[in-house]
C-alpha cells in the first residue's frame, strides 16, 4: 500500500512538472538530439566512475540488467532491460533473472547469461587491483551463477530492501565477457562495446561524445532518435546560451532558478520546463574530534539555529535547493511524514522556539558569542556557497560566530576527508537509484565516507537491523529510530535543504521525464524530437 | 650570427630545467589529491580501498623523489606521460587542443597587428589631435575591459541582433571543425573569441607602437631624412616605422604565447576546447601529469617565442647582435 502510495506522490510530482509534450503522442523518428554535459568524463567504465560527466554521453551505448522504467523514472518501477523476467524465492534469498536471447553486442556478439555474470563479477567481486565503486552496495550478496545462457542467479546472504535498487543503478553497463577475457578489466576505460540503443561513433576529449541509433537494438521500435551528441559546456552561462541559441535542446542535470526565468522569458513555449525532488542534499559535518563539537548539546544548537522551513521559501528563488526533509529522499515511503520531521530538533515550526532552545544549550555547554570557529565550504556556486552563507547567517541568530572557508575542490576535500582541519564542514549525500536503506548508510560513523570523525555502535546497532528489516513496516520504524538518532538525540550530522531538479529544455524534445537524479534514464531510448 | 642564435639556445635550456621543478614541486605543494576527487567528488560512497588502489596505480603513493625522477626521465623524451584523470596521453589530450588554441592565438594576433600599426602609426603621426584621441581612447578602453567580458558583451550582442535580424537566436557553434574542413563554421565559432582577444592584445601593442614610433620620430636621423627632402610617407615607412617596432614585436610575442594557453576564461565564454580551460580543469582535479604537461608546454611556447623575437631584434637592429 505504502509503495503505492509511494508511486502515486512521485506520480504527481511528475504531473505537477509543466511538460507539456509527453502526453500520448505518435513519436516520430529520426533526428539527432544535440544535448550539453557540464562535466568531464573521467574515463568510459562505469564500474569505477560516479559522475554525470561519464553517464551522460555514455550511458546510450549500454544496457542494464534491470533499470528504472525510463518513461517513469520518477517511480522507482524497475523494468527489465535486458532481462525478460525475474522471480524472487519465498525466502527472499534467490533472485533468478531470464535473460533475453535475441541481443547483440555491437560488435555483433550475442549478449548471454555469462556476460551478465562477468559484468556483475567485476562490480562485486573484482579481482584484487581492480577498482569497483560500487561493490559495498551488494553486502547482502552471497555468490552468483549463470547456469545457462539465459538465467542468471543472485544468492543473497540476507533479504534486502536495498538489493533491487542497488540492482537498477544507471552505473551498471553489461559488458561483454568476451572483452573482459581477451583484453582484461581495465579495457573499457578507454573502449565501448555494449548493447544499448546507440552505437559510439566519436569522442573528442573535451569536445562531444556522438553515437549513431543501434538498428538491432532489443527493444523493438526504439531508439526514435537517429543519434545524439553530448556536448561538453562546463560553464552554465555556455549551456544557458546553447539551448537559447538552439545548438543544444537540454541539460540533463539541471539549471538554477534565474536560468530557468530567463530561458522561459526568452523563448516563451518553445521551452517546457520540467521540476522534481533531487536525490541529492547538503549536510552539515561537525567534527566531533574539535571542541566543543564533541557536546551533542553544541551540535543540536547548530540544527536548531537553521530555519528549514523559511530557507526552503527563500532559497528556492536563487539556488537548486528546496524541500525540507530528513535524512531520507522526500516523500519516499520511508520518509519522515510531516508529524514526524517537525519532532525533530529544528524542524519544528516555531522558529524563536528552536532557537532560544539553541541559546540555552549553547550556554549550558560554556560557548560563548567570543569564540570563531573554522567552517570548510566548497567552491561550487550552485548550490554550496549559496547554502554555506546562508548557514553562517543562520549561527549567527544563536551567537555562533563561523568564518566560512570557501575552498576548490581539491582543497576542500583534503580538509574534509584528510586533514580534518575544520569545525563544521559542509558535505553531500547524491545518489543515483532512490534507495534509502543504501543512502542513509553516510551517516554510519563506520561508513567510510562519513566524515564527523565519531564512534557509536548504537547508530551501527540500529542500522544493521534496519538494512536487514524484511518489512516495509519494519524498515520504516528503524528507520525513525535512525534518523533520530543522527538528526535529533546525537546530532551527529544535520540535513540542510534537498536539492531541487529544474530542467528547461527545448519543447521539440519528447518523450523525456524528469528523474529524481541526474544519473537515471540516460540511455535516451524514449526521446523523440517533434520537429 | 650564428654565435648570438647558439648563444640563445643554450639559455633556454636552464630556463626549461628551472620551470620544470618548478612547476612539479608546487604541485606536491599544493593539497588534493585526484584519486579522493575522481571517485567520491559527486558524494557517491567509495571504499578507503579503492582510493588507495588508485594512489597506487597513479603512482602517487611513491616518494616524491621517485615521481620526479619520472617526471625528468619522460620529459627527457618529450613525454608528458598519461593523464591522472583520464588516463590518456597527456600529448594526445594537448594535441586535441593546441591546433584550436594555435588558430585563435594566429587570429588573434592578426586582429591586434592590423589594428594596432596603423593605428598607433596615426596616433603619433597625428599626435595631439582628434585623430590621436580617439585612438588613445578605443586603446585605453581595450586595456581596461577584460577580454571575457567582452567576450560576454559580443554573445549578448550576437543573441540580440540575430534576433532583431532573422527572428530567431543564433549563437556560434560549441564544438571545433578545422578550419580546413568547413571554413563559415570554424571561423563562426572563432572569429568572436579572436575579436574579443585581439581588441584587447591591440590595445596594448598601439599604445606600445605610438610611443616608440614618437620617440623615434624626434630621431636625428628621421630630421636628417626629412632635411634631405624625402617623403613623409617614406620617412615613416622605410625609417622610422621600422626601428619603431622593435618593442611593439616584443609584445606582439608575449602576448601572442600568453594567448596559447592564457585564455582561461575567455575560451570558458566561449565553450572552446583549448589548452587553457585544459589546464584549468587539470589543477581543479589534482591531474599533476596533465597541469605539469600543460605548464611545460606553455614554457616551451615562451621560450621559443622569445627565440624568435631575440631574432628578429637581431635582424630589425644589427648592432644587437654584435653586442
Amino acid at each position: 500500500m505504502r509503495t503505492k502510495l509511494w508511486k502515486l506522490a512521485l506520480g504527481a510530482v511528475a504531473a505537477v512538472a509543466m511538460a507539456t509534450g509527453a502526453m500520448a503522442e505518435e513519436p516520430k523518428y529520426g533526428g539527432i538530439l544535440n544535448y550539453v554535459v557540464g562535466s568531464k568524463i573521467p574515463s568510459y567504465d562505469a564500474h569505477i566512475e560516479t559522475t554525470f560527466g561519464m553517464i551522460h554521453p555514455i550511458a546510450p551505448f549500454y544496457s542494464l540488467l534491470i533499470r528504472v522504467n525510463p518513461s517513469e523514472p520518477a517511480s522507482n518501477d524497475f523494468q527489465c532491460d535486458v532481462c525478460s523476467s525475474w522471480e524472487v524465492s519465498d525466502d527472499g534469498l534467490t533472485y533468478t533473472y531470464k535473460i533475453r536471447d535475441d541481443i547483440k553486442f555491437h560488435d555483433g556478439t550475442p549478449l548471454t547469461a555469462q556476460d551478465v555474470l562477468a559484468t556483475y563479477n567485476k562490480i562485486i567481486f573484482p579481482p584484487e587491483g581492480i577498482a569497483s565503486s560500487r561493490k559495498a552496495f551488494y553486502k547482502m550478496v552471497e555468490s552468483m551463477e549463470a547456469p545457462d545462457d539465459t538465467t542468471f542467479v543472485m544468492h543473497l546472504e540476507y533479504p534486502s530492501g536495498a538489493y533491487l535498487p542497488a540492482m537498477a543503478s544507471p552505473f551498471n553497463f553489461i559488458y561483454a565477457k568476451k572483452d573482459l577475457d581477451e583484453h582484461g578489466y581495465t579495457w573499457h576505460q578507454k573502449n565501448i562495446n555494449g548493447s544499448g540503443p546507440f552505437v559510439f561513433v566519436e569522442h573528442q576529449p573535451g569536445a562531444f561524445v556522438t553515437g549513431k541509433k543501434y538498428e538491432n537494438y532489443h527493444h523493438k521500435g526504439r531508439p526514435y532518435l537517429d543519434g545524439f551528441k553530448a556536448i561538453s559546456a562546463p560553464k552554465l552561462s555556455a549551456r544557458v546560451q546553447a539551448i537559447e541559441g538552439d545548438r543544444a535542446s537540454i541539460e540533463f542535470r539541471g539549471f538554477p532558478p534565474k536560468q530557468r526565468d530567463d530561458l522561459v522569458a526568452a523563448l516563451g513555449d518553445k521551452i517546457t520546463v520540467q521540476e522534481s525532488d533531487w536525490n541529492c542534499v547538503l549536510l552539515v559535518t561537525p567534527n566531533h574530534e574539535h571542541k566543543p563539537f564533541d557536546d551533542p548539546r553544541v551540535r543540536k544548537a547548530l540544527t536548531l539555529a537553521i530555519d528549514r522551513w523559511g530557507g526552503s521559501e527563500y532559497l528556492s528563488k536563487i539556488a537548486i535547493v528546496k524541500t525540507v526533509g530528513g535524512i531520507v529522499f522526500p516523500n519516499h515511503p520511508l520518509a519522515a511524514s510531516q508529524e514526524e520531521l517537525e519532532q525533530l530538533a529544528g524542524y519544528g515550526r516555531d522558529l524563536e522556539a528552536n532557537r532560544a532552545e539553541a541559546r540555552r544549550l549553547l550556554k549550558e555547554a560554556g560557548v560563548t558569542a567570543d569564540q570563531k570557529f573554522l567552517f570548510n565550504n566548497r567552491g561550487v556556486d550552485q548550490p554550496y556557497r549559496v547554502v554555506g552563507t546562508w548557514l553562517i547567517d543562520q549561527w549567527k541568530q544563536v551567537g555562533l560566530n563561523f568564518e566560512q572557508q570557501v575552498n576548490p575542490s581539491p582543497v576542500f576535500y583534503d580538509i574534509l576527508r584528510k586533514t580534518s582541519e575544520f569545525d563544521v564542514s559542509i558535505d553531500f549525500n547524491c545518489q543515483s537509484v532512490i534507495n534509502p536503506i543504501a543512502d542513509v548508510s553516510k551517516f554510519l560513523p563506520s561508513a567510510g565516507n562519513n566524515y564527523a570523525n565519531f564512534e557509536d555502535a548504537q547508530l551501527e546497532d540500529v542500522y544493521d537491523k534496519l538494512a536487514r528489516a524484511s518489512t516495509l513496516d519494519e524498515q520504516r520504524k528503524y528507520m525513525r529510530e535512525f534518523e533520530r538518532l543522527v538528526l535529533d538525540e546525537k546530532a551527529s550530522q544535520a540535513i540542510t535543504l534537498w536539492w531541487y531538479k529544474i530542467n528547461p529544455y527545448r519543447s521539440y524534445v519528447k518523450g523525456w521525464k524528469i528523474a529524481p537524479s541526474h544519473y537515471l534514464a540516460m540511455q535516451l531510448d524514449q526521446i523523440w524530437l517533434d520537429k | 650570427m650564428w654565435q648570438y642564435v647558439l648563444k640563445r639556445i643554450l639559455l633556454m635550456i636552464p630556463t626549461v630545467v628551472g620551470a620544470a621543478v618548478v612547476i612539479f614541486l608546487l604541485l606536491r605543494a599544493m593539497p588534493g589529491d585526484v584519486c579522493e576527487l575522481k571517485l567520491g567528488g559527486e558524494g557517491a560512497y567509495v571504499d578507503e580501498a579503492q582510493i588507495q588502489l588508485c594512489r597506487e596505480q597513479q603512482g602517487l603513493n611513491d616518494s616524491i623523489i621517485v615521481q620526479f625522477g619520472d617526471f625528468v626521465a619522460e620529459l627527457a623524451v618529450l613525454d608528458f606521460g598519461t593523464s591522472m584523470w583520464t588516463g590518456r596521453k597527456v600529448a594526445y589530450e594537448m594535441g586535441l587542443r593546441f591546433q584550436l588554441s594555435l588558430q585563435v592565438a594566429i587570429m588573434a594576433t592578426i586582429v591586434a597587428i592590423m589594428i594596432s600599426i596603423p593605428m598607433g602609426t596615426l596616433s603619433a603621426v597625428y599626435q595631439n589631435t582628434w585623430i590621436d584621441y580617439v585612438v588613445r581612447s578605443i586603446s585605453i578602453a581595450g586595456i581596461a575591459v577584460p577580454s571575457f567580458w567582452l567576450g560576454i558583451m559580443l554573445l549578448l550582442a550576437i543573441l540580440s541582433v540575430s534576433e532583431a535580424l532573422t527572428g530567431t537566436r543564433w549563437t556560434p557553434p560549441l564544438d571545433y571543425v578545422p578550419i580546413w574542413e568547413d571554413p563559415v563554421y570554424n571561423l563562426s565559432m572563432l572569429i568572436w573569441p579572436a575579436v574579443a582577444t585581439g581588441y584587447r592584445y591591440s590595445a596594448v601593442a598601439t599604445r606600445m607602437t605610438r610611443s616608440s614610433l614618437l620617440e623615434v620620430l624626434r630621431e636625428d636621423y628621421v630630421r636628417t631624412a626629412r632635411a634631405k627632402g624625402l617623403a613623409e610617407q617614406l620617412i615613416i615607412n622605410r625609417h622610422a616605422l621600422k626601428n619603431a617596432l622593435l618593442p611593439v614585436v616584443t609584445v606582439i610575442g608575449i602576448e601572442f604565447a600568453f594567448l596559447m594557453g592564457g585564455l582561461v576564461v575567455t575560451e570558458q565564454v566561449f565553450n572552446l576546447n583549448g589548452l587553457g580551460r585544459l589546464l584549468v580543469d587539470s589543477v581543479q582535479q589534482s591531474d599533476y601529469t596533465m597541469t605539469q604537461g600543460i605548464v611545460m608546454v606553455i614554457v616551451l611556447v615562451f621560450v621559443v617565442t622569445n627565440f624568435f623575437v631575440d631574432i628578429l631584434y637581431a635582424w630589425l637592429d644589427p648592432r644587437i647582435r654584435y653586442s
